[in-house]
């Protein structure tokens, strides 16, 4: 730590760091503003001959973007929503509490994150379709939450452990029940908490994909990552790459804000559950 | 289980009237955890075991027949399965070694960087947030011959990336490695700060170099740290289905395994066939979490936070 001297080879390294993270953004933004028209013509170059908004504008008229947009964010959010009430529940008691099945519990998560989704897509295609749940939102928000809900259980108990115990011994000194005692004291606590799982969650359910193709089959429920892999283009002359690369910006956006915005808690929200301090 | 088993006796006379209202309320509050998970994951697989036995097409719903272990000796003695097993095996082994370099060589930089330090850390959370399915948009057009820039950056001619097989698997490879590097470089950060600094400075003054240093001090007091993001990331990396779907379709052998039970369950119906596909991936999965497990000594404690 002494002799680390301010070396401007790291802020350097850091730079191409940088550049090597942010380089694919540049020329996806790039694709999504060349002209659909001309860009088959011709040998590609990096950035647009001239720059038009004809690709978003197609994007946002198309009702199979716009039905997959609003099909995304919403599971998202509420499958979101769920995973975290549920696993807030439990990680609250695998950190405060000594109860038989905690173990059991710990280890059902952690095989389940690492469970291969693939094996899964046969059954539930199969169950969903006779429980009358296939091609609908409750179809994938039930795996989304699922599969969301090691990672949820895990960063919120490294966050709940960081609680100090007396608060909520004082409360219920205090004559406050275990209930009381969560909900008044160790909520507003864990809050913070609460809140970097909820966005690893988001992060998750936006970004999946093979559930959102096997469980799918209209624009009911299909969501952005399952229509772009559909998404044709305007026309069959046109090529359909600078409309997606304009739906793929569309649907980074709200990714690059949450990173801007929670740079420090996604990182702690990250690493709190997977190696501990 | 012991959901059942608890209700049914409530208050033992040993355990005291709070521990038990603790119990039961522990449990209670872990139960829609526990529900869920079983109801989304235990009870498919063992459902996709039941019908791994059967010869059962969606397509012929009448012919389904009892066949015992028939569908597995036809997938594992079919040369698609092997090939798809290859593949996976090429990605993962190489994404995984690449990305635990690049990881650890971005992880020091974060370490070490202090001007800038934000704005590195902020860049490098874009690919992990990113879209996986956008990301192998991203790669495919930079390579396709019709879009790309890298064919004339990099004077290739009308070189065809898709069109055989390593050269695919290569664009594939890097658009997995661009995504998940930044997951594992966090997790390596996470355990390069908690090596003590007092151990550095011990063997600075021993005179060691700083190559010496780095093998010697921080790489072992960071061995929980690196096998932990090796098992995840393996494991990933093994699942691998986004990717290869949007490039390749799965052509010039670029199929993985997961793409294969997607194919079989959910393309074809096939879900005989496909169900012990699925069996088998799920096995392959639990050999790999075994050998790092056993093989490695991984401390999973840390990981699930029961230590």
């Amino acid at each position: 730590m002494a002799d680390r001297r301010v070396s401007p080879w790291w802020t350097v390294s850091g730079l191409v760091i940088l550049l090597w993270a942010l380089f694919p953004l540049l020329w996806m933004v790039s694709l999504s503003f060349k002209d659909p028209d001309t860009f088959r013509s011709g040998t590609p170059t990096f950035f647009p001959e001239n720059w038009v908004w004809d690709n978003y504008k197609t994007v946002f008229s198309d009702s199979l973007f716009t039905s997959a947009l609003r099909n995304s964010v919403f599971i998202a959010l509420i499958a979101t929503f769920l995973a975290v009430i549920i696993a807030m529940f439990a990680a609250y008691a695998i950190a405060r509490m000594d109860y038989p099945g905690k173990k059991f519990l710990l280890s059902m998560a952690l095989a389940i994150a690492m469970f291969p989704q693939a094996a899964l897509v046969g059954p539930l295609f199969n169950m969903w379709r006779n429980l009358g749940i296939y091609d609908t939102w409750i179809g994938l928000i039930i795996p989304y939450l699922t599969f969301a809900l090691p990672l949820s259980i895990w960063t919120m108990s490294a966050f709940f452990r960081q609680i100090p115990w007396e608060m909520e011994q004082a409360a219920q000194v205090d004559g406050a029940t275990a209930w009381q005692a969560f909900r008044k004291v160790i909520v507003p606590l864990a809050a913070p908490g609460v809140f970097t799982t909820a966005i690893l969650t988001f992060f998750f359910c936006w970004n999946e994909f093979l559930l959102a193709i096997s469980l799918t089959s209209t624009d009911k429920a299909r969501t952005v990552p399952a229509a772009l892999s559909f998404f044709t283009g305007a026309s069959q002359f046109q090529s359909p790459i600078t409309y997606i690369m304009a739906a793929s910006v569309v649907v980074t956006i709200p990714v690059v804000i949450l990173v801007l915005i929670f740079q420090r808690r996604i990182m702690a929200g990250l690493t709190a559950g997977a190696v501990k301090g | 289980m012991t959901l059942m088993q608890e209700r049914a006796a409530p208050e033992k006379p040993e355990i005291t009237d709070r521990a038990s209202r603790e119990r039961r309320l522990g449990l209670m509050l872990s139960a829609p955890a526990f529900v869920v998970m079983v109801f989304v994951t235990a009870y498919p697989l063992v459902y996709a075991v039941v019908l791994s036995l059967y010869n059962y097409r969606l397509t012929d719903p009448e012919g389904r027949e009892f066949v015992g272990f028939g569908n597995y000796a036809t997938v594992l003695t079919d040369p698609v399965w092997w090939s798809d097993f290859g593949t996976t095996l090429i990605i993962t082994v190489a994404s995984v070694a690449v990305e635990l370099v690049l990881g650890f060589v971005f992880a020091f930089v974060m370490y070490r960087i202090i001007r800038g330090r934000s704005l590195v850390r902020t860049g490098i959370l874009i690919p992990y947030g990113i879209i996986t399915v956008v990301s192998a948009y991203i790669w495919r057009y930079a390579f396709q011959l019709d879009s790309g820039f890298v064919n004339q950056w990099f004077g290739l001619g009308a070189f065809d990336f898709f069109g055989e097989r390593w050269s695919a698997l290569f664009v594939i490879t890097l658009s997995e490695i661009w995504k998940t590097t930044p997951f594992i470089s966090l997790l390596l950060l996470a355990g390069l700060v908690q090596v003590p600094e007092e151990y550095q400075e011990a063997a600075r003054v021993d005179g060691a170099t700083a190559w010496q240093r780095l093998v010697r001090v921080t790489l072992p007091n960071m061995k929980a740290a690196i096998m932990v993001a090796l098992l995840f990331r393996t494991l990933d990396a093994w699942r691998i289905f986004d990717n290869p779907f949007i490039m390749t379709v799965g052509a010039n052998d670029t199929e993985t395994l997961s793409f294969l039970a997607y194919r079989q369950n959910v393309t074809l119906v096939n879900l005989g066939a496909g169900s012990a596909i699925s069996v088998l991936l799920f096995l392959t999965v639990v050999i790999i979490a075994v050998i790092f497990v056993k093989g490695f000594k991984t401390d999973l404690s840390q990981v699930r936070g029961d230590k």
